[in-house]
């Protein structure tokens, strides 16, 4: 083994450094850094300090605004928006409807219709939410479970339709539908049907896609749900473990594909946990993916992230506060090396955010990146006694649910995670964890400031909020009406047939199905209800 | 029925339309039960027709709609109405995201409290007990 400082120098002499003065405003010479010589290093196994050797001086995250509202033509305006603003990534928000994979006239679908997102019926809603947007120059986040496969055949066909072939195309599919059953509830079929699609996505990403992020393995929506971040952490990195165990049993070498799953955690109020958090998970999937998994590839073994703040910290009550604590948090993210960023707007407890708000927490990381300096040295709380102290117990509370989990899957984390869902076990610590901490709040034990404590200024006027009428609903019904009315019926319904047969033989990858069905203006939810018929539908027994 | 006396009450708490986000009926259903209110969980995805017809064959006293999405404006008037179609007049109150803009639109649609992000557990209570005792303020 060679000296880890010696493994660091090499990467960091071998990557591209950005132009900028790395000193600090009195003019001090910053290293890019600081440890002791035996000690951990960013870019050396087990990446505990980063994944890569020089971190934010060679790039700064990616600052990513998710976005999606109405139609698809008033989410491209907002994208295009963002695009000028600096953001250079984009993140789409679907709305309720198009998540479940039910479209825009299902009758479930009634007042939902664009609101927590942009509605997609058909690949006419995805050449309208791309319009005039270079798939092929920038990378595009789509935050979509239960039927991504479905929306990561859509966009193929779009983007190939524009010219963009499906190998230039960069980003990531969330497609982690093992928090779906755990925490967000977005399920449409059964666990097992749903781990199949997960299966072919991955396996055609590996295949005709390599720039594409096929699962970003998602631990925001647990803590969002109420877990803390012990919780949080070791769920996530359990389905992580899941998904390298199903690719595996599809035939795939771990490092055709680990290098392309993401992760994406939450970044909460509670500020030295959260970073040792982001520690505790890097070094945990190296070890993991090295040791159990026998990764040799350096790719599978860095664990990158993409970070979104707490949601669930803002508060309705003087809303500006939230600025503060979306700063807290970001900062938190980027001490704890992430990859990419999303920043709460502050209204985003009243309503989805105006443009104006949405500004303001892009600007808020740009204040982070340019401003503060905090980009010059890696790690820079590593070897702080405290901070070590935290990542060294979280990683141990993080076995210890492995340990459970791997022994309610008879040594697969596989099954650990289903038989887990299956018996309400993730869902239940997490409903337990978050009302524990609504106690802790009722109990005063928790201030929250403008809502326990200090609440002058909470009977002024609310600000304005956007609004997303009835007549977008309207609007994206008739749309639909007008494509289905437009395309040839029977090729829908052999793209449909084909679906069904390829959905009967649990061997066949399902994307090329897809692919042909999205060509010829098939819907979301006619895809979808194609592949119930053969899968089933998911239904959670309710528990409090 | 004493509204003072939390025993004597039943609350249906419900989930309607697409939103999956359970950790605050979850939550609101724990904090219920702890202030001795029966409750009972209809779960995930329910229609209008599907919760006043829980809420009239379980005769609750009250129905607690949780809602994030902002499809509060079409699906809480048609909860209402839908219990109102069958003859019962059980007061429904709604916890979760709505801004203030819409509040004036819910009461008139029949809505008897509206509990934003932050209540505590002894708001949350009480509305319970005003909508039950029928004196919401309209």
């Amino acid at each position: 083994m060679t000296n880890p400082r010696k493994q660091w120098q090499e990467a960091f002499d071998a990557s591209p450094i950005r132009h900028d003065k790395f000193q600090t405003m009195s003019g001090i010479p910053l290293e890019p850094i600081y440890g002791p010589e035996g000690g951990e290093f960013p870019g050396v196994y087990p990446y505990t300090r980063g994944p890569y050797a020089s971190m934010y001086r060679s790039k700064l995250w990616t600052m990513r605004l998710f976005a999606g509202f109405g139609t698809a033509i008033d989410t491209n305006q907002r994208f295009k928006d963002i695009l000028q603003s600096g953001g250079d990534g984009l993140s789409t928000a679907f709305d309720m409807p198009t998540l479940m994979g039910l479209d825009s006239d299902d009758p479930m679908s009634l007042g939902e219709v664009g609101r927590c997102g942009v509605a997609i019926d058909t690949l006419a809603d995805m050449r309208d939410l791309f319009a005039d947007i270079d798939l092929g120059g920038i990378t595009t986040s789509m935050t979509i479970n239960s039927p991504a496969a479905v929306l990561l055949a859509m966009f193929v066909v779009q983007a190939e339709n524009a010219g963009v072939p499906r190998v230039k195309l960069g980003g990531t599919l969330q497609n982690d539908i093992l928090k779906e059953y755990q925490a967000q509830k977005e399920f449409v079929f059964p666990p097992r049907q749903s781990m199949r699609l997960v299966r072919d996505t991955v396996a055609f990403t590996a295949a005709e896609m390599p720039r594409w992020n096929s699962i970003s393995i998602s631990g925001y929506h647990i803590r969002e749900a109420g877990s803390t971040a012990a919780e949080e952490l070791a769920f996530t990195l359990a389905n992580g473990f899941a998904y390298v165990e199903l690719a595996r049993q599809a035939g795939l070498p771990v490092d055709a594909f680990a290098p392309r799953l993401s992760f994406f955690f939450n970044a909460h109020i509670d500020f030295f946990e959260e970073i040792a958090k982001y520690r505790a998970a890097r070094r945990i999937w190296a070890r993991w993916l090295s040791q159990r998994y026998g990764a040799t590839s350096e790719r599978s073994m860095q664990l990158r992230f993409h970070t979104q703040t707490a949601g669930v910290s803002l508060t309705a009550q003087q809303p500006e506060v939230n600025i503060v604590r979306t700063a807290i948090e970001a900062l938190a993210s980027v001490l704890g090396g992430t990859q990419s960023l999303h920043t709460n707007s502050m209204d985003e407890a009243l309503a989805l955010p105006t443009e104006r708000s949405a500004r303001i927490a892009l600007r808020t990381q740009q204040v982070i990146a340019h401003e503060t300096n905090v980009t010059h040295v890696a790690d820079p709380l590593g070897g702080s006694y405290y901070v070590e102290a935290l990542t060294d117990q979280i990683e141990q509370m993080a076995e210890e649910i492995f340990a459970k989990i791997d022994e309610m899957g008879g040594g697969s984390m596989l099954e650990g995670c289903i038989v887990g869902i299956d018996e309400n076990w993730f869902q239940g610590r997490i409903a337990d964890s978050a009302y524990e901490l609504e106690r802790a709040f009722n109990r005063g034990e928790r201030t929250i400031v403008g809502v326990s404590k200090f609440l002058e200024g909470n009977d002024e006027d609310q600000m304005e909020t956007l609004r997303i009428t009835h007549a977008d609903e309207q609007k994206q019904r008739q749309r639909l009406a007008s494509v289905k009315q437009d395309r040839n019926d029977s090729a829908v319904l052999d793209a449909l047939d084909r679906l069904a047969k390829d959905a009967v033989d649990p061997e066949v990858n399902l994307m090329p199905a897809l692919i042909d069905a999205s060509q010829v203006y098939a819907t979301v939810g006619e895809m979808m209800n194609t592949m119930a018929g053969v899968f089933g539908r998911h239904i959670e027994v309710p528990t409090i | 029925m004493s509204t003072s006396d939390n025993q004597s009450l039943r609350v249906l708490v419900a989930k309607v339309g697409l939103d999956g986000h359970d950790r605050g009926v979850k939550v609101v259903a724990r904090l219920l039960r702890d202030a001795g209110i029966e409750v009972i969980y209809t779960g995930l995805f329910q229609t209008p027709e599907t919760v006043a017809a829980a809420a009239v064959d379980e005769d609750v006293d009250v129905v607690g709609l949780s809602m994030l999405s902002g499809a509060h404006m079409t699906l809480a008037p048609l909860v209402v109405q839908a219990i109102r179609a069958r003859g019962a007049d059980i007061p429904v109150v709604i916890g979760g995201i709505v801004p203030n803009h819409d509040l004036e639109e819910l009461k008139a649609a029949g809505i008897a409290e509206i509990l934003g992000p932050g209540a505590p557990a002894s708001e949350v209570v009480e509305a319970v007990r005003r909508a039950a005792a029928g004196t919401s303020k309209v």
